[in-house]
């Protein structure tokens, strides 16, 4: 049998100071380290990998302010305010896209983002070039110049109705946008959107539960061996976020 | 230049289910082993900790889990005709990474194969003839191995794994409950099955109406604390529906995390290097004899780390890839059908029927990967084809995996996408909605197939994995036959309005169907049209062996993780007992 090259117990970071930036591949928090591990492995008490949770209260981290007025005017039709919930808006949905936007999803940093890009086959799925931050910058300004072209005022500015006919045109690919094609723009906002407003609240949207509670999802609960017997019941669970929710800390 | 290591007893690349279970044995063998991981080191404390993992934006929706395609990714056509493209997210499947692999975000169904699966060619031509056999057009192919061969690995790896479930056939006597179609068990499961929700017991009673035989669908969720023969001890699961792309916080689903990788890495003869990505196998000038790998660090160093022996364990398209990389055998070509390597890819066809309900409550967050009820009177071989059209089936089951929002929101189709009507259908559908889905084979064909992309290449530059593949005609008309049957059976359970969803067109890579991607690198008896052998040995280069789903000639319909499993222990097997004895032989 062969000796042992690295007799090292616990865990050791090989860090080789190169310039091989190009080979880095990056994780949520950033450089990765090769990591040799004999033994043990080792972690930290309260180590236990947190979401990146937002601030609401900060300013916009991507928009600018006539972009967010935009944005909130779009998750304010997709999602109404009605008898069943709060609206889109209200929900914190343009807060969620914006922090999105911020981070690492805006960026495509963890996507093949090579080239050639080349429009393929339906089955090819999604080609384009522009990153999600460029969609939604190009976007909103070419949304703008149609709505001012067609109804001499800006989308936020118009009345539901005829966002809503805007709306449905960008849907169906009617609307011609310049630089982004209409259906890509309608659906990435469409699905952050519903991200938005169904995700945890601590990503921003989602506002106190409003969804979960809207149409009975109990949120981040973790065991349901009690219950999963009880067939055909209507079972009434306060959600819960992974943040807890606001009674507990009023009980604290 | 790489920088040269000293050398080792064996390498193992990937440490997922299979090279996990492969490093384990060689390391009870007393070698010395390296386990290399492109991903980093996971663990259930720190990972998969209950504060953070019930999060289905971060792990759902943005694919927390898997192999980011910055690092790694293919290229997709559907024909030789067209220009592969690169796959810039995942959709139709999802490739995971770090240690466990995407044996940590999986749903954890857990069947065996049929007995007739492993002689499938020659099964299917005995029973309906050369003739018809051929007429299908398709490139099945025998495994070159039997069910006396391949189930004492399956028991192996249930043991290990702490599967649940009820047996169907206990040593050729069939048991009440079980699943009638299994082929015959030595072992009864080592933890007993799940509760049920609500939609499985529904399906239940009209199968078992209709005179079909409803079985639990075997779970690597285990229902009862368990410890397993390598003292590692896994707890219930407690179906939170955070389970198909989430790791489990519970200890619940068996992965190489939960269940080798704890006592493995406490052994002193074993090594692991996260982050690390393997480039290739060397050869020696020969090219009859693995030298070792090359493996390239975080910070973009290269080194080469010598050894007797190598064995390759990454997910089924990294197998292909790596194989095609360092010019093991030959490429196969779709026009000649010479080469092997990257021969008989194939995947999985996924059908459903969606049940929409008035009186009823699902409550369809309570769910797991894989809890539920299932039937096989349509699967493979087990009804009889003639004058069908086509061979093969699926396995027709409800499995509620959970419905964290985002993803789960059903609605009859034509609703609005949104406004005041999307919120109302929302609502009204979202706990009276269940589906019923048909998981069924893919049969391998000529022109589907894995290859180097002459185009697109990784951060490294190194030419991606390039995908060629459609569903098979056969596998269409088998598609449709099958989902009718379905429909019977969820027009018995009187649902307001049901919609079939039959596999139709081509294979589109962008909606998530099956991570079952399988063949490339496939095992056989004949070194023509097989890369390795029954021990997953690779032909001509005995001291190099390559394990996983790369290695299934054509796929039945059935998940593949437990003949995955069963294959690991079965290498691993060959070369403790066999190989070793005449190290850098093919074993005879």
């Amino acid at each position: 049998m062969s000796e042992k090259s690295t007799p090292v117990r616990g865990v050791t970071r090989r860090q080789v100071l190169t310039s091989g930036a190009a080979a880095v591949v990056l994780t949520a928090s950033g450089r990765a380290s090769a990591v040799t591990i004999d033994g043990t492995p080792q972690w930290r008490p309260f180590d236990h990998n947190a979401a990146d949770a937002v601030d609401p209260s900060q300013d916009w981290q991507f928009f600018t302010a006539e972009e967010a007025a935009t944005v909130e005017a779009i998750t304010e039709r997709l999602i109404p305010a009605d008898e069943l919930s709060i609206s889109g808006r209200e929900a914190g949905c343009a807060i969620f896209i914006d922090r999105q936007l911020a981070g690492f999803f805006g960026t495509s940093e963890r996507l093949y983002m090579q080239g050639p890009f080349v429009n393929g086959t339906p089955e090819q799925g999604d080609q384009s070039a522009l990153i999600p931050r460029q969609r939604y910058r190009v976007g909103l300004a070419a949304l703008d110049d149609y709505c001012r072209r067609q109804h001499q005022a800006r989308f936020a500015e118009l009345p539901g109705e005829s966002q809503d006919e805007v709306l449905s045109g960008l849907e169906r690919g009617e609307v011609p946008l310049e630089g982004i094609e209409a259906k890509e723009f309608f659906s990435l906002v469409h699905q952050n959107t519903m991200e938005g407003f169904f995700a945890d609240p601590v990503y921003g949207g989602n506002r106190d539960m409003v969804s979960w509670r809207m149409i009975g999802f109990p949120g981040a609960r973790y065991d349901y061996r009690d219950y999963i017997e009880k067939h055909n019941q209507k079972l009434d669970f306060e959600p819960l976020s992974i943040a807890g929710r606001s009674g507990w800390r009023t009980q604290g | 230049m790489p920088t040269k290591l000293p050398a080792t007893d064996a390498v193992v690349v990937g440490l997922g289910w299979a090279g996990a279970i492969i490093a384990n044995e060689l390391v009870d063998e007393g070698l010395d082993v390296i386990g290399f991981e492109r991903g980093p080191w996971r663990d259930t404390a720190k990972d998969f900790n209950i504060a953070s993992v019930p999060d289905e934006l971060r792990y759902n929706a943005r694919q927390e889990l898997m192999l980011r395609t910055a690092q790694n990714t293919c290229t997709m056509r559907n024909d030789v005709s067209q220009t592969a493209l690169p796959m810039r997210s995942w959709g139709s499947f999802h490739p995971g990474n770090g240690t466990g692999g995407a044996g940590n975000h999986w749903a954890g169904i857990t069947f065996r194969f049929q007995p007739e699966d492993f002689r499938l060619h020659s099964h299917l031509t005995e029973r309906y003839g050369r003739q018809a056999v051929e007429a299908a057009n398709l490139t099945l192919q025998d495994w070159g191995t039997d069910w006396e061969e391949m189930e004492p690995h399956y028991a192996s790896f249930e043991r290990v794994a702490g599967i649940s479930g009820k047996a169907g056939n206990l040593n050729g006597t069939l048991q009440e409950g079980g699943n009638p179609f299994e082929g015959a068990r030595s072992i009864e499961y080592p933890t007993p099955p799940l509760k049920q929700p609500y939609g499985p017991t529904l399906f239940a009673e009209a199968a078992r109406e209709m005179g079909y035989h409803p079985f639990p669908v075997p779970s690597a969720l285990v229902s009862e604390g368990y410890t397993n023969p390598l003292g590692v001890t896994m707890g219930p699961c407690t179906f939170c529906g955070f389970c198909t792309n989430y790791g489990c916080a519970n200890y619940s689903k068996a992965s190489a995390i939960t269940t080798v990788l704890p006592a493995l890495i406490r052994k002193p003869n074993f090594t692991a290097k996260t982050n690390c990505e393997v480039l290739r196998v060397t050869l020696d000038p020969s090219g009859t004899r693995a030298t070792g790998i090359v493996y390239i660090d975080a910070s973009g160093r290269e080194w080469e780390q010598p050894a007797e022996l190598v064995i390759v364990a990454a997910f089924t398209l990294e197998n292909a890839r790596l194989m095609l990389l360092s010019g093991v055998g030959e490429p196969y070509d779709p026009i000649t059908q010479r080469g092997t390597t990257g021969r008989n890819y194939a995947y999985q066809t996924a059908n459903s029927v969606q049940l929409f309900f008035d009186d009823k409550n699902f409550n369809p967050f309570i769910g797991a990967g894989a809890v539920g009820m299932g039937i096989d009177e349509f699967n493979n071989d087990n009804f009889d084809h003639t004058g069908l059209g086509f061979f093969g089936g699926g396995s027709i089951r409800v499995t509620p995996i959970g419905a964290a929002p985002i993803a789960n929101r059903p609605v009859p189709p034509g609703t609005p996408t949104w406004g005041k009507e999307w919120k109302r259908a929302t609502v009204d559908n979202y706990l009276s909605t269940m589906s019923i889905g048909c998981e069924a084979s893919s049969y391998s064909q000529r022109g589907n197939y894995l290859s180097l992309d002459p185009n697109y290449s990784d951060r490294l530059g190194r030419p991606l994995l390039r995908m060629t593949f459609d569903f098979p005609e056969n596998d269409l008309r088998m598609a449709q036959y099958c989902t009718d049957r379905v429909a019977e059976i969820a027009r018995r359970m009187n649902p307001r309005q049901m919609v079939e969803k039959p596999m139709k067109g081509h294979w589109n890579s962008g909606p998530y169907q099956s991570s079952h991607v399988v063949g490339g690198f496939v095992m056989g008896s004949d070194p023509s049209v097989s890369s390795v052998n029954k021990y997953l040995q690779v032909w001509d280069v005995p001291n190099l062996f390559v394990v996983g789903a790369s290695a299934f000639p054509q796929n039945p319909g059935y998940n593949p993780t437990g003949t995955v499993g069963a294959l690991a222990y079965k290498a691993a097997d060959a070369i403790r007992r066999l190989y070793l004895k005449h190290p850098g032989e093919m074993i005879a």
